[in-house]
């Protein structure tokens, strides 16, 4: 029998109510009840695939040839940029990823419009530095600028002079500023770039120097004071995040490997919302025949095994949602499974379990056999299935198959779990409800 | 206790009568693949009620912006699925405002996939190389898994005869499906049949876990019934979560989920079913036949009979 069994009842209640804390709530947030300050604060809105509310999904991949060699480093810079250039338009929980050595996946859920975001993907990135005077125009607004002017500007608009581009940029850091509660950013530029630099600012101070990539302005900061060395800063009312996302974008104002969408996806919402809907549906179904199953066929382990599995599911949806997994069609499919991988495991012990009533074993000691002899099969069967998943999740993710990862990922992490309830939670409910009755009646109990 | 092995030859008489006509119709007509390996697009869109166009004048359209293999077939709600060679986004927009013009219909995107040809290739042969990588994975753990058992590579060698019989399974589906609905084997196809080859593994190592059991249990036991014994007491095991269970909440996914899970639901409903089939109709019985060395039968089989 089982010691300890009031310590591992505690357990499981708390683990349940944990993961029910956080399958029921949208935003979870901890504070320090000495200090007031937040210890855990945790967004929970569950995250739903391109395949379940459409979107727009696309693969790019370098445009170099099949056997260059590309660094990492640049390609992380690569992601980084899209990422930025997206976010700017204000799509929501759009997601950028790396996806093997030379390709990067980019998700946009709910877009439809997939011309703006293709098109902002591939534009060239360029840095300009822009004389405009007194005005001081708002983040975001279209400037017209003289450098490599391929049109001749409309009627009445201002045209803008380029003092200088992104080419003469030599190094970028982010810093604190002298008092610490901002950052700002320092730059250094080469030394034509500085002679250039030198002459503007000291004819223009106290005007603004407009920065403006790809004709849309980033920020237009005030000349303080000549700048003779060619080294400056750039200081506002910058994070950390905000500043080194700046330097990014005057880093690197182009992209540094250039970039070719090799694959397009747009899933209309109509279908995405229709799927959602019937699988779930067609999931309930088919759990409530299957915990009908079991309470009919294994009598009294049943019950407890269905309690286990509902254990098993509220665990497994708050990991899914505490760290974010994206839901997707095959992500239930996958989940369904692993539920299937559950059940595979109570079977197996109530299976042995009765084995060793037949036998006349008494109770205690049947259940205490069918687990220890159960153990070997259900651990060597599920680790295959865990081999297959990591072999899937690497072959989805070279490929920005994001449906192909997020399955094994809950297949996975699924058969993982349902390992902990079948031997922790089920064996520990099943010696609970044997203490607290008397089972005479094995044939009514156990289905003998 | 029920003789299950000594009608073996009958079990590998009805795997075959499965797997030959789809394996057949494949090698007929070719492996039906998606864009997602050959590289294309695939654009489904909705008109309005009554304005469908003709397909004759959806085909023409196409050809006026340069591409010469469009294919559209109807889906049942009423929408049309156009596959053709790869379309650059340029292409797709002219190609819908040109539908639009002509139909006098709003025409709505259900679906737009676009897969360059070299992408798809690479997907190809990689997807190749993640089932082989697969399968030796599992050789591997099941000769480790079960090194105490006499012949151990056996076990792994049967559990991988089975799985090819699963897979192949598989195939014969999806060539009959190909033929009657249409379908294709895309990524969904490739997570599915790698789904089959993780599960009936985990099939295989529940009866083989029985066998290194009842070998220590019972030497004295001939070989065949020792084999015919693990399976007849897995027998309730298998049935109840193959059948009952899993069965079930797969058979629910196709019959009540949506359209895009149906295919990959079949898949996985008759290939989990044939991986349960393999462990006690192909996979033990190998095993006994192994040990038997039955092969040197069949040979004198054949010289009494001429």
């Amino acid at each position: 029998m089982i010691r300890n069994l009031t310590n591992r009842i505690i357990v499981i209640v708390l683990i349940v109510l944990v993961a029910l804390w956080i399958d029921f709530s949208r935003q979870i947030n901890v504070l320090n009840p000495l200090n007031d300050e937040t210890l855990i604060k945790r967004d929970l809105t569950p995250r739903l695939g391109l395949d379940l509310q459409g979107g727009l999904q696309v693969l790019l991949e370098a445009d170099l040839p099949a056997d260059a060699q590309i660094d990492s480093a640049q390609m992380e810079i690569a992601r980084e940029i899209v990422q930025q250039r997206t976010d700017a338009l204000g799509v929501n929980e759009n997601n950028i990823q790396v996806a093997g050595d030379r390709r990067i996946v980019g998700e946009f859920p709910g877009l439809e419009d997939a011309e703006s975001v293709l098109a902002i993907i591939q534009q060239t990135g360029l840095l300009e530095f822009v004389d405009t005077g007194d005005f001081s125009p708002e983040k975001g607004v279209t400037l017209e600028t003289d450098y490599n002017q391929a049109l001749p500007p409309a009627e009445g608009e201002t045209v803008y002079h380029t003092i200088m581009t992104g080419a003469d940029l030599k190094t970028v850091a982010v810093q604190p500023n002298s008092l610490g509660t901002s950052y700002v950013i320092n730059f250094e530029l080469s030394s034509k770039g500085a002679d250039i630099f030198a002459q503007h600012t000291a004819a223009n101070v106290g005007k603004h120097l407009t920065i403006v990539l790809d004709k849309q302005v980033i920020s237009s900061p005030v000349i303080n004071e000549a700048i003779p060395s060619g080294q400056g800063s750039i200081s506002g009312d910058f994070t950390y995040e905000s500043a080194n996302a700046f330097a990014i974008q005057l880093r690197y104002g182009s992209l540094p490997i250039p970039l070719k969408i090799v694959e397009t996806r747009i899933i209309g919402p109509t279908l995405g919302a229709d799927s959602l809907d019937k699988s779930l549906m067609a999931g309930l179904i088919g759990m409530l025949i299957v915990a009908l199953f079991m309470v009919i066929y294994y009598r009294m382990p049943g019950v407890v095994a269905v309690v286990s599995i509902l254990i098993y599911a509220s665990v497994a949806f708050a990991v899914f949602k505490w760290f974010h997994f994206t839901l997707t069609l095959p992500g239930i499919a996958g989940f369904l499974l692993s539920t299937g991988a559950a059940l595979d495991a109570n079977i197996l012990i109530f299976e042995r379990m009765k084995e060793e009533l037949r036998n006349g074993k008494n109770l205690s000691q049947a259940i205490d056999q069918g687990w220890s002899r159960a153990w070997s099969s259900i651990r060597d069967s599920n680790l295959s299935t865990i081999i297959t998943s990591v072999i899937l999740f690497w072959f989805g993710s070279t490929f920005g198959a994001t449906i192909v990862k997020g399955f094994s990922i809950t297949l996975a992490l699924g058969v993982l779990i349902s390992l902990f309830t079948a031997i922790y939670v089920t064996r520990t409910l099943l010696a609970l409800v044997l203490k607290s009755f008397k089972f005479d009646n094995l044939e009514r109990w156990f289905g003998i | 206790m029920i003789d299950i092995l000594s009608k073996r030859y009958l079990y590998f008489a009805i795997s075959l009568l499965v797997i030959v006509p789809g394996i057949v119709l494949l090698a007929l007509n070719g492996l039906p693949l998606s864009i997602d390996f050959t590289g294309g697009s695939l654009l489904e869109v909705q008109f309005e009620t009554g304005k469908t166009p003709e397909t004759a004048a959806l085909v023409t359209l196409y050809e006026e912006a340069g591409i010469n293999d469009a294919q559209i077939t109807a889906t049942e709600s009423g929408s049309l699925q156009i596959r053709s060679s790869f379309l650059s986004n340029e292409v797709r927009d002219s190609i819908l405002t040109a539908m639009k013009e002509k139909s006098g219909s709003e025409v709505a995107v259900i679906r737009f996939d676009s897969v360059g040809p070299s992408i798809g290739k690479q997907v190809a042969s990689r997807a190749a190389l993640a089932v082989a990588v697969a399968a030796l994975a599992v050789v591997i753990y099941i000769t480790a898994a079960f090194r105490k058992v006499p012949n151990a590579f056996r076990y792994g060698v049967c559990a991988i005869i089975a799985m090819v019989h699963d897979v192949a399974v598989v195939f014969s589906v999806a060539g009959i499906g190909a033929l009657l609905f249409d379908w294709q084997i895309d990524a969904l196809f490739l997570t599915a049949l790698l789904t089959v080859i993780g599960f009936s593994v985990q099939d295989k190592v529940v009866v083989f876990d029985r066998i290194r059991e009842n070998s220590n249990l019972l030497r004295k036991l001939e070989y065949e019934k020792l084999v015919n014994h693990s399976i007849v007491q897995t027998l309730q095991r298998s049935i109840n979560t193959q059948l009952m269970t899993v069965e079930f909440l797969l058979l629910a996914l196709a019959l009540f989920g949506g359209v895009t899970l149906q295919e990959f639901s079949v898949i996985l409903l008759v290939g989990l079913f044939s991986g349960t089939y393999s462990s006690i109709f192909v996979a033990a019985p190998i095993l006994v036949l192994w040990e038997k060395r039955e092969w040197t039968r069949w040979f004198k089989r054949a010289e009494a009979a001429q």
